[in-house]
């Protein structure tokens, strides 16, 4: 039996003029892995913001089970502050009002989950941009989020730290975390997904098991995406 | 001897004889001007942060203002602030015009506006490119103000050191209000000022020198900051 996380409701994000989203259905069950894709622009990552309700919703409305639960965000870029990593990792927990020990223990905790106890102490600025998208996930994970969403985490790492991360995110979904995560890496897709949203001019048009997304019928338009993004299928 | 070169003489001797009046300028200088950028900084950099995170009707207004207020002239600053000092003045139970307090008001609100205008700019840029970031992480809107300004910390104090340099440079508010008292309100701006005007070159210019060398000072400060962030930015680019 599947239990809701999150959900969306006809929702509807708009920025000035621009409507980043319309009239999006939405529903994340607990333990999900869900992939959303998309071209440039088609408003992956404002569905992402939307579902943390980090953007207000212009129409519809978001849903979130009862007790709320908690969500953490991993970001392309992830935003390091000008101390130490150990430090970086302790901000969100801190911003939680969690206490001090605690608080270190936690964040040690998931430093060492993602390979980066021994560099605790240095400034989290000096990390590579891999070591920092491992941080920003020790940060994210040390909040032990019921939801973790990741706007296309591997996009600018190089394939050894891209490698890293994606087995960081696989460790972490198969200890339960619900996954919501864009991405334009289709391999990817296919091997952390299994289900899979396809976006267009802010609209959903395809929200289908992986295994469908890649061999089933799919509506006109997400067909010729992929087909344009797996010119060989 | 050509005067300029002997003026320049006798000024590099009161220097190097530690003179006591022209150290007392010095010391009142930079005393006055080191509280009015104290003042200056926490009041600037409060409404810097506050311009930045708050949304209210007139904002933009506010801000038009308050950059307008960059270019405020000293002069005009002295004005007001002798005004409302004045006997006659709302403020003139005080009994604080012709006072170093006087001065340090002066100075404050002539670089109030530079911290302030500076401050919003920095944080408001921080904010827009890592306050979703960081309202992800459960920030509200003060706790995003407060963090970003701490991780740009070095900026604004580049700022408060550019704001002391106008401070302690500045001669219009502080003739004003403080008046050139001798051996109460005499600075250094002042002091060069007066002695120019009477023709005591050496003293003008040695005070012209210790001022000089203050801002040298500061601009090394400065240099020492922006060399030091930019070596520690070239390092994390290096390793990534």
């Amino acid at each position: 039996m599947t239990a809701l996380l999150v959900a969306l409701r006809s929702a509807t994000v708009s920025f000035g003029a621009k409507r980043a989203l319309q009239g999006i259905e939405l529903a994340v069950q607990v333990g999900e892995r869900v992939a959303v894709v998309g071209a440039n622009g088609s408003g992956k990552s404002s569905l992402l913001r939307a579902v943390h309700g980090l953007v207000p919703l212009h129409d519809g409305r978001r849903e979130l089970a009862d007790p709320a639960p908690r969500i953490a965000m991993l970001f392309q870029r992830p935003y390091m502050l000008r101390m130490s990593v150990l430090a970086n990792v302790e901000l969100g927990l801190k911003l939680q009002g969690i206490a001090h020990a605690p608080r270190h223990a936690q964040a040690l905790q998931a430093l060492q989950r993602v390979g980066l106890a021994s560099q605790a102490l240095r400034n989290a600025r000096v990390l590579s941009a891999g070591q920092q998208q491992r941080a920003a996930l020790a940060r994210a994970w040390a909040m032990r989020p019921d939801l973790l969403l990741l706007d296309e985490p591997t996009a600018s790492l190089d394939p050894t730290a891209k490698r890293e991360v994606e087995t960081l995110i696989e460790q972490f979904a198969a200890q339960g975390t619900t996954l919501l995560m864009s991405s334009h890496n289709l391999g990817q897709v296919k091997r952390l997904a299994s289900r899979v949203l396809y976006l267009e001019h802010g609209r959903l048009l395809a929200d289908v098991p992986t295994d469908a997304f890649f061999n089933g019928p799919l509506p006109a338009e997400a067909a010729l995406f992929l087909k344009g993004e797996l010119p060989w299928a | 001897m050509n005067p300029f070169v002997e003026s320049f003489h006798s000024a590099l001797q009161l220097v190097g004889a530690a003179d006591s009046k022209l150290f007392a300028i010095v010391g009142l200088s930079l005393s006055v001007s080191a509280l009015a950028t104290l003042i200056a900084a926490t009041l600037g950099l409060l409404a810097g942060a506050a311009l930045a995170v708050r949304r209210f009707p007139g904002r933009r207004g506010v801000l038009v203002v308050l950059n307008t207020l960059l270019a405020l002239p000293s002069v005009v600053v002295g004005l007001v602030v002798y005004l409302l000092l004045s006997r006659a003045g709302p403020l003139g139970a005080l009994g604080i015009l012709f006072t170093p307090a006087a001065m340090v008001i002066a100075q404050a609100i002539l670089v109030t506006p530079i911290v302030a205008a500076l401050a919003h700019q920095t944080i408001d840029d921080a904010l827009r490119e890592h306050g979703e970031q960081l309202r992800s992480l459960g920030a509200g809107r003060l706790a995003c103000a407060l963090i970003v300004a701490w991780d740009e910390r070095m900026v604004l104090l580049t700022l408060a050191l550019v704001a002391f340099g106008r401070a302690v440079s500045e001669v219009g508010a502080v003739m004003i209000v403080g008046g050139n008292i001798d051996g109460v309100t005499r600075v250094m701006t002042t002091a060069i000022a007066l002695e120019t005007s009477k023709g005591d070159l050496p003293l003008a210019l040695a005070l012209g020198m210790v001022l000089l060398g203050v801002v040298l000072l500061l601009n090394v400060l400065i240099a020492g900051l922006r060399e030091w962030r930019l070596r520690a930015d070239d390092v994390a680019s290096a390793a990534a």
